[in-house]
C-alpha cells in the first residue's frame, strides 16, 4: 500500500478585482516570494510584470521565429533540391531552379511551421496538457477562478515559505477566502 | 468608443450603441454565454433544425458515394468546361472562410474590440467552410484515394509534384490555411473550455472538457505565454488569409484563357472572399443572436459594423468588375473583346446581369442608415450577397471556359441534379456543423468578453 500522505502545496487568497490583484501581485515579488503564481479569469495588462516575469519567462516569439525559419528554408530548399537534383526537368525552357514559382509554397510552410512551432511550444512551456494539479482541490478555486476572482497562490516550495507568515502576509494584502490547498 | 461622459448611467453618446449592453459583470456574462451549452435545454427548434441539415448530409453522402463509384460523369462538367460546380464552389466556400480569419485575426491586430463577440462563432464558420470547399477539389479530381499524390512524399515513382503549378500552391495553401484556421480557434477555446469544465454539473461533460481544457488553470504565467501566442498567430494568419485567395485566383490568373488571364485577380478575388464572408457572418449572427437571446453580446453596432464592411468590400469587387470590362475591351485582344460581349449578351447573359444586380447594384442600400440598421433587410442583403459572389464564380469559370478561341471547341455547361445535389449537401454540412458547435462550444469567446467587461466599466468609471 502506498502510504495516503496529504503534502502542503501553497496558500491561496483571492480578490474582487483586478487592480487588488495587480497590487499584491507586485508586493508579493517585493516581499521575495518566487514560487508564487496569481490567476485571473482574463489575461490582465500588466500582471506579468507585476509578477517580475522578465522576457525570458517568455520564450514562444522565439520558438515561432524558429519555426518560422525551418519552415520557410526546409520548403524552399526542399523544393530546389526536388526541381534541381532530385528530378530535373525542362519545362517550357525555365530555368530548373524557378525560384518565384517557388515562393507560394516557401510562404505557406513558413506560416505553418512557425503557427504550429508558437502552439506546440506554448502549451510545452505551459507545461500542458496537465489533467490534475493540486489548485483543482480548492473548491473556491474551482468555482471562481475561471469566472469572477482574482486569486494568488504561494507556493510551499518556495524558499521563504513559512505557514503562519504566509498567511499573515496573505491577510495584509487583503485577500479574502485565504486558505491551504493540499497536494494529494 | 465613447469616453467624455463621466456618470455611471452611461448614455448613448451621439446615437452610438454600445458593443456590450451595460450592466454587465464577469459572472453574468459567463453565465449568459456558458449556460446555453450547459443547463439549456435542447430545444425543439435545434432538434428540428439539426434534423434538416442531418438529412441534408444524407445527401451528400449519397451524392458523393455515386460519384466515387461511378465518376464524375455524373455531374454536367465536360470538355471544354471540365471545372464545373465543383470548382465554383471550391472558390465560393473557401472565400466565405475568409471573413472568420479577417475578424479574429485582422480586426484584432487594429484592436477593434467590437470583433470580439463574433470571433469565436465567425472561426467556427470559417473552418466549416475551409472543410466543405476541401471537398470539392478531392470529389472533383475524380479517384479521390490518390488525392495524396498532390502531397510531395518519396514515391516509388521517384517524381515530385509540379511546385510551379499554381494547382499545387493550392494544395498548400488550402491546408496551411484549414489548420492555421484550427488551431487558432483552438487556441481561443482553451480558456473557455476551463470555464465549461469548471461550470460543468455532470460527469460527461466535465470529462470531456476537462480533457479538451488540458489543465487550463488561468495562470498568470500561462497567460503571458498565451497571449504572445495568440497575437503572433493573429499576425501570421493575417498575410496567410490575404495568400489564400490571391493563390486560389492564380489557379485562373496564370492561365491563359480570355477572362482569366489578368493581374487584377488576386486583390479582386480577396476583396470578393471577405465581402461574402461577411455575408455569411451576418447570415449566421442574426438568427444566432435571436434564437439564443444574445442580443447584449452582439449589438446593432455589430451588424452596422459588418454592413459597413460588406459595403466597402462591395464596392472594391464593382471596380474590380467595372476594370476586367474595361481592361478586355482597352487590350483590343479580339477574344478578351469577343469573352466580354458574350458576358452580356451570350447564353449565360442572365447570369451575369444578376451576378450585377446581387452583387453591385444591391449592396448600394447599405449606405443608408435605416438600411443598415434594419435587421430583416440585412438578413435579406446577406443573403443577395451570397448568391451574387457564388454567381460571379460561375461567370469566371464557366463562362471563360465554355467559349475560348476556336470555335469548334467551344460547348455548353448544364448542371445536372447531382452537380445541385453536392452543392446542397455542403450547405448542409455546413449548418449542420454550426448546430452542434452552437450546442457544443461557447459561441462567444467568454474570456474575452470578461476582459472586454473590464474594459467598458473602466470607461464609465
Amino acid at each position: 500500500m502506498i502510504e495516503q500522505r496529504s503534502h502542503l502545496y501553497g496558500v491561496i487568497g483571492e480578490f474582487a478585482t483586478p487592480k487588488e490583484l495587480l497590487a499584491a501581485a507586485r508586493k508579493m515579488r517585493d516581499a521575495g516570494y518566487q514560487c508564487m503564481d496569481a490567476y485571473s479569469p482574463y489575461p490582465l495588462e500588466g500582471l506579468p510584470h507585476a509578477l517580475g516575469l522578465g522576457r525570458k519567462h517568455n520564450m514562444v516569439p522565439l520558438v515561432t521565429l524558429i519555426g518560422g525559419l525551418m519552415g520557410g528554408l526546409g520548403a524552399f530548399f526542399f523544393q530546389y533540391w526536388a526541381n534541381v537534383y532530385s528530378f530535373p526537368e525542362n519545362i517550357g525552357g525555365r530555368p530548373l531552379n524557378s525560384w518565384p514559382a517557388f515562393i507560394p509554397v516557401t510562404f505557406e510552410m513558413t506560416v505553418l511551421f512557425a503557427s504550429l512551432f508558437s502552439v506546440f511550444g506554448m502549451l510545452g512551456m505551459n507545461k500542458l496538457p496537465q489533467p490534475h494539479h493540486p489548485l483543482f482541490n480548492s473548491d473556491r478555486f474551482q468555482k471562481h477562478a475561471s469566472t469572477d476572482r482574482f486569486f494568488v497562490c504561494i507556493e510551499a516550495r518556495d524558499p521563504k515559505f513559512d505557514l503562519a507568515a504566509v498567511t499573515s502576509f496573505l491577510k495584509g494584502l487583503n485577500a479574502q477566502n485565504i486558505a491551504e490547498v493540499q497536494d494529494d | 468608443m465613447s469616453a467624455e461622459h463621466n456618470n455611471s448611467t452611461p448614455p448613448p453618446v451621439r446615437g452610438i450603441v454600445p458593443i456590450l449592453e451595460p450592466g454587465h459583470t464577469y459572472a453574468s456574462v459567463t453565465d449568459k454565454i456558458a449556460s446555453i451549452v450547459l443547463t439549456r435545454p435542447t430545444g425543439w427548434g435545434w432538434i428540428g433544425g439539426f434534423a434538416i441539415c442531418f438529412s441534408i448530409i444524407m445527401l451528400l453522402l449519397v451524392a458523393a458515394t455515386y460519384l466515387i463509384s461511378v465518376g464524375v460523369g455524373i455531374w454536367g462538367i465536360d470538355i471544354p468546361v471540365g471545372w464545373g460546380f465543383a470548382i465554383v464552389n471550391f472558390v465560393w466556400w473557401i472565400g466565405i472562410g475568409h471573413a472568420g480569419t479577417l475578424i479574429s485575426a485582422i480586426l484584432f491586430l487594429l484592436n477593434q474590440n467590437w470583433r470580439t463577440s463574433i470571433n469565436r462563432f465567425a472561426e467556427a464558420m470559417t473552418l466549416f467552410a475551409v472543410a466543405c470547399a476541401g471537398l470539392f477539389p478531392l470529389l472533383h479530381a475524380g479517384r479521390p484515394w490518390y488525392a495524396y499524390w498532390m502531397f510531395p512524399y518519396p514515391s516509388t515513382m521517384g517524381i515530385w509534384p509540379q511546385f510551379r503549378s499554381p494547382l499545387i500552391w493550392d494544395v498548400f495553401a488550402v491546408s496551411t490555411y484549414g489548420t492555421v484556421s484550427l488551431i487558432f480557434w483552438f487556441v481561443g477555446l482553451i480558456p473557455d473550455l476551463a470555464t465549461l469544465r469548471d461550470r460543468a454539473a455532470k460527469k460527461p461533460a466535465q470529462i470531456i472538457y476537462g480533457m479538451l481544457a488540458m489543465g487550463w488553470r488561468n495562470s498568470a504565467r500561462h497567460w503571458h505565454r498565451y497571449q504572445s501566442t495568440y497575437l503572433l498567430l493573429a499576425g501570421l494568419a493575417t498575410p496567410l488569409v490575404l495568400s489564400v485567395h490571391t493563390v486560389v485566383s492564380f489557379d485562373f490568373a496564370i492561365a491563359i484563357v480570355p477572362g482569366w488571364h489578368t493581374t487584377i485577380f488576386p486583390p479582386y478575388f480577396v476583396a470578393g472572399a471577405i465581402y461574402s464572408g461577411f455575408a455569411m457572418v451576418l447570415t449566421i449572427a442574426i438568427p444566432l443572436r435571436k434564437f439564443y437571446q444574445l442580443e447584449d453580446f452582439i449589438t446593432m453596432r455589430h451588424l452596422e459594423n459588418m454592413a459597413k464592411v460588406m459595403l466597402a468590400t462591395g464596392l472594391i469587387v464593382a471596380y474590380g468588375y467595372f476594370f476586367e470590362f474595361f481592361m478586355s475591351m482597352y487590350s483590343g485582344n479580339k477574344f478578351d473583346v469577343y469573352l466580354t460581349q458574350m458576358r452580356l449578351h451570350g447564353p449565360y447573359h442572365l447570369v451575369y446581369y444578376s451576378l450585377i444586380l446581387c452583387n453591385i447594384l444591391t449592396p448600394q442600400l447599405l449606405w443608408i442608415r435605416k438600411v443598415r440598421t434594419n435587421i430583416p433587410a440585412l438578413f435579406i442583403m446577406s443573403l443577395v450577397i451570397n448568391v451574387g459572389m457564388w454567381l460571379e464564380r460561375f461567370v469566371i469559370i464557366v463562362i471563360s471556359l465554355s467559349r475560348d478561341f476556336v470555335p469548334s471547341a467551344w460547348g455548353r455547361f448544364s448542371p445536372t441534379f447531382w452537380d445541385y445535389a453536392t452543392l446542397l449537401g455542403t450547405l448542409g454540412l455546413f449548418t449542420g456543423l454550426l448546430f452542434l458547435f452552437v450546442r457544443g462550444l461557447p459561441a462567444i469567446s467568454i474570456a474575452e468578453m470578461r476582459e472586454l467587461v473590464d474594459h467598458t466599466s473602466e470607461e464609465q468609471a
